[in-house]
C-alpha cells in the first residue's frame, strides 16, 4: 500500500477498499521504523494524526468526503500547526508551540486530509541540503550519504523513501524543485501569490511561496487544488481564481513550444545530467512538442541579485526574534541589549546569522542604493528576460540542477558553493514564476530533475506538461527499494 | 568591496546580534567572500530601470478598516518566556 498515489490512495478510501486509520497507521509505522535513517521529520503525532484519520473515515463513510479526505500528507516544519510545535528547523522556535493554524494547514484540514508529521529542513529554509536544521541532516533515501536537497529536504526524503505519499514545501530560491530532483520525485512551486503565506514563517516574502511535493504531476494537481487561491489574511495574496489544475493534466502538448535558455546548457552543466535533460526534451517533441533555442541573458546575475535581495528581506522578517513574545530566550540576560543580542547568537545558527548581517548590511545607510536598490533594478531586467522569452515560447525547460546530490559535508563548509547549486532555480523566484521539478532519469544511480518554468498563473499547464511526460516515462515511479534490488 | 571586523562588529551591533571575540575574523572572512560575489552587480548599467520590490508590480491591497480578530491575548501570552499580569517581562529598563 506503501507505494500508491495520492490518486491511487482518494480511489481506494473512496471505494471503501482500505480506511483512513489503515492508511495512516501503515505511514506512521513506516516512519517509525524508516526515519532514523533518514531523519526527515522533526514531529510526529501519532494519536492526533489517528483521530483526524477516524474522523476522516466518519466523512467518508457519511458521504460526505473531500477529495483529499483520509488523506495523509507531511507539512515542512514551516507552516504554523495549532498546538503542535512549529520549529523552522532552528533552536529560535524550537519550543514554539503556535496558537493558530497556517492558510495552508486550514486548507488542507478542510479537504479532510490528515495532517502526518512535520518534516526536517535547513533552519528558517536557508540551505540547499537540510544539513543547518537544528534536528540534525536529513539523508537522501536513494544513498544515505548523500544530501536529500533544500531546503525543504526532509519534506523530500519523507516522499521518496515512502514515508508519506505527499508533502508540502516552501520555495524562496528553489527550496522545492532542488530537493524534488535530487529524491527523485515531482515539485512545484507556483506563481507568487497563488498559495497563501498566511502562517508560513518568512524567509524573503517578496520570493516566499509555498508548493506540493508529490511523485507525480497528478499528485501535485490534486494537492495544489487545495491549497491554491486568495486569502483575504495575506495582503499578497492574488485574488485571481484558481482553477481545477487536474481538469487539463492530459491536454495535448502537439503545438506546444518550449524554450530552451542556452545559458542553462552552458559550462557549469553535469555532462551526464544535461544528457538525461536532452533525452527528457526529445520525449516531449515526440509528443508534438516543438524546441526553440531562447536566451536569458541576465542568468549571470541571478545569484549576486538573488544574495542581496533574500538576506536583505531576512534580515527584517528575523528581526522579530527577540526573545520577549515567543521562541528561545537566552538564560540570565543582564539587560534588555543582552538579552536581544544573546537570545539572537545562540538562537540561530551560522547560515542564519550570516544572511542577517548581509541582508542589514544592504540595507544599511551609505550602503542601501548600491546594493538593495540595485539588485531590485537587476531583478526588473532578470523578470523582463523571461516575458521576453514567454513571447516566443509557452513553457521554458532545462535542468533543475547543475548536477545531482552531493555528498553530505561536501558543501556545507563553504557558503558560496551552496549557493551555486541553486543556480538554475533562484531567477524563477526573483521573476516569481511557477517552476516545477520533475524526475528525468539518473546520474550514476542519483536522480537527476528536469526543471519546467511557465507563464504567471500558468501552473495548469506545467502540470499538463508534466503529467504527459510521465505518462511517457516511468523515472517518477522509481523508488529506493526498487533501485537496492539491482534495477535502478 | 573590502570590509573589516570592525565593519562586521557595527554591522552585528545593528542586527542585535552577539559575536563572540573568537569568531569575528572567520565571520568577516565569510561575509567578505559573499560581498565580492555580489559586488558583481556594480558594473551593470541600471539608468532608467525602475526598482522592482514585488515580482507581480502588485500595490498593497487594503482592506476596510473593521475588526476581524478576536482578542487572544492569553493564548499569545501562553508561549512567551515571561509574563506577568498581562505583561510581557524583560530585565529592567528604567533605573
Amino acid at each position: 500500500m506503501h507505494t500508491k498515489s495520492v490518486a491511487q490512495l482518494v480511489k481506494g478510501l473512496g471505494e471503501r477498499q482500505f480506511s483512513s486509520v489503515e492508511v495512516t497507521r501503515m505511514y506512521l509505522d513506516r516512519i517509525a521504523a524508516l526515519d532514523t535513517q533518514y531523519n526527515s521529520f522533526i514531529s510526529v503525532d501519532e494519536a492526533t494524526a489517528l483521530a483526524a484519520a477516524a474522523a476522516a473515515d466518519k466523512r467518508l463513510a457519511a458521504g460526505d468526503g473531500a477529495p483529499l479526505t483520509g488523506i495523509p500528507i507531511a507539512h515542512k516544519d514551516i507552516f504554523c500547526t495549532d498546538s503542535m510545535r512549529t520549529s523552522c528547523g532552528s533552536r529560535m522556535l524550537d519550543n514554539f508551540v503556535p496558537p493558530y493554524d497556517a492558510t495552508v494547514i486550514q486548507r488542507f484540514k478542510a479537504a479532510g486530509a490528515v495532517l502526518l508529521g512535520k518534516t526536517n529542513m535547513d533552519e528558517f529554509a536557508m540551505g540547499s541540503s537540510t544539513e543547518s536544521s537544528y534536528y540534525g541532516p536529513t539523508r537522501n533515501p536513494w544513498n544515505t550519504q548523500l544530501v536529500p536537497g533544500g531546503s525543504s529536504g526532509g519534506s523530500a526524503a519523507a516522499v521518496a523513501g515512502l514515508l508519506a505519499p505527499a508533502a508540502t514545501g516552501t520555495d524562496t530560491g528553489g527550496s522545492i524543485r532542488q530537493p524534488a530532483a535530487f529524491c527523485g520525485i515531482t515539485g512545484l512551486k507556483p506563481t507568487y501569490g497563488r498559495v497563501s503565506r498566511l502562517g508560513m514563517v518568512a524567509f524573503a516574502s517578496s520570493l516566499d511561496q509555498a508548493g506540493p511535493m508529490a511523485h507525480s504531476a497528478e499528485d501535485c494537481a490534486l494537492l495544489l487544488n487545495a491549497m491554491a487561491g486568495h486569502d483575504p489574511l495575506d495582503s499578497t495574496s492574488s485574488t485571481m481564481a484558481a482553477v481545477d489544475y487536474c481538469a487539463t493534466l492530459g491536454n495535448s502538448l502537439a503545438g506546444l513550444r518550449i524554450g530552451l535558455p542556452r545559458e542553462y546548457f552552458s559550462e557549469g552543466l553535469d555532462a551526464a545530467t544535461g544528457q538525461c535533460i536532452k533525452d527528457a526534451l526529445q520525449a516531449l517533441e515526440a509528443q508534438g512538442a516543438t524546441l526553440v533555442e531562447v536566451s536569458l541573458p541576465h542568468s549571470a546575475l541571478t545569484i549576486p541579485t538573488y544574495y542581496i535581495i533574500a538576506p536583505a528581506e531576512a534580515s527584517t522578517n528575523l528581526s522579530r526574534f527577540d526573545g520577549v513574545r515567543y521562541g528561545y530566550r537566552c538564560a540570565n540576560p543582564v539587560d534588555l541589549h543582552d538579552l536581544y543580542t544573546r537570545t539572537r547568537q545562540e538562537g540561530f545558527g551560522d547560515e542564519v546569522k550570516r544572511r542577517i548581517l548581509v541582508g542589514t548590511y544592504a540595507l544599511s545607510a551609505g550602503y542601501y542604493d548600491a546594493y538593495y536598490k540595485k539588485a531590485q533594478q537587476i531583478r526588473r531586467l532578470i523578470k523582463q528576460d523571461f516575458m521576453d522569452c514567454f513571447d516566443q515560447v509557452d513553457i521554458i525547460a532545462g535542468p533543475t540542477t547543475p548536477g545531482p546530490a552531493f555528498a553530505l559535508g561536501a558543501k556545507s563548509n563553504d557558503p558560496i558553493a551552496m549557493y551555486l547549486e541553486d543556480v538554475y532555480t533562484l531567477a524563477v523566484n526573483l521573476a516569481g514564476l511557477p517552476g516545477m521539478s520533475v524526475p528525468a532519469g539518473f546520474v550514476d544511480h542519483k536522480p537527476v530533475g528536469l526543471q519546467l518554468i511557465g507563464r504567471h498563473f500558468d501552473e495548469a499547464r506545467l502540470l499538463n506538461v508534466a503529467h504527459r511526460f510521465q505518462q511517457a516515462t516511468d523515472w517518477h515511479l522509481r523508488t529506493p527499494d526498487f533501485a537496492q534490488g539491482g534495477h535502478q | 568591496m573590502a570590509i573589516e571586523q570592525d565593519d562586521i562588529a557595527k554591522i552585528a551591533e545593528l542586527a542585535r546580534i552577539r559575536i563572540a571575540d573568537d569568531e569575528i575574523g572567520q565571520v568577516t572572512a565569510r561575509i567578505t567572500e559573499i560581498l565580492q560575489m555580489v559586488d558583481r552587480l556594480q558594473a551593470v548599467d541600471t539608468r532608467n530601470v525602475e526598482p522592482m520590490a514585488n515580482p507581480l508590480d502588485a500595490i498593497q491591497r487594503l482592506r476596510p478598516d473593521a475588526v476581524t480578530q478576536g482578542n487572544r491575548r492569553d493564548a499569545f501570552q501562553a508561549i512567551a518566556p515571561a509574563v506577568e499580569n498581562g505583561l510581557y517581562l524583560v530585565p529592567r529598563v528604567i533605573e
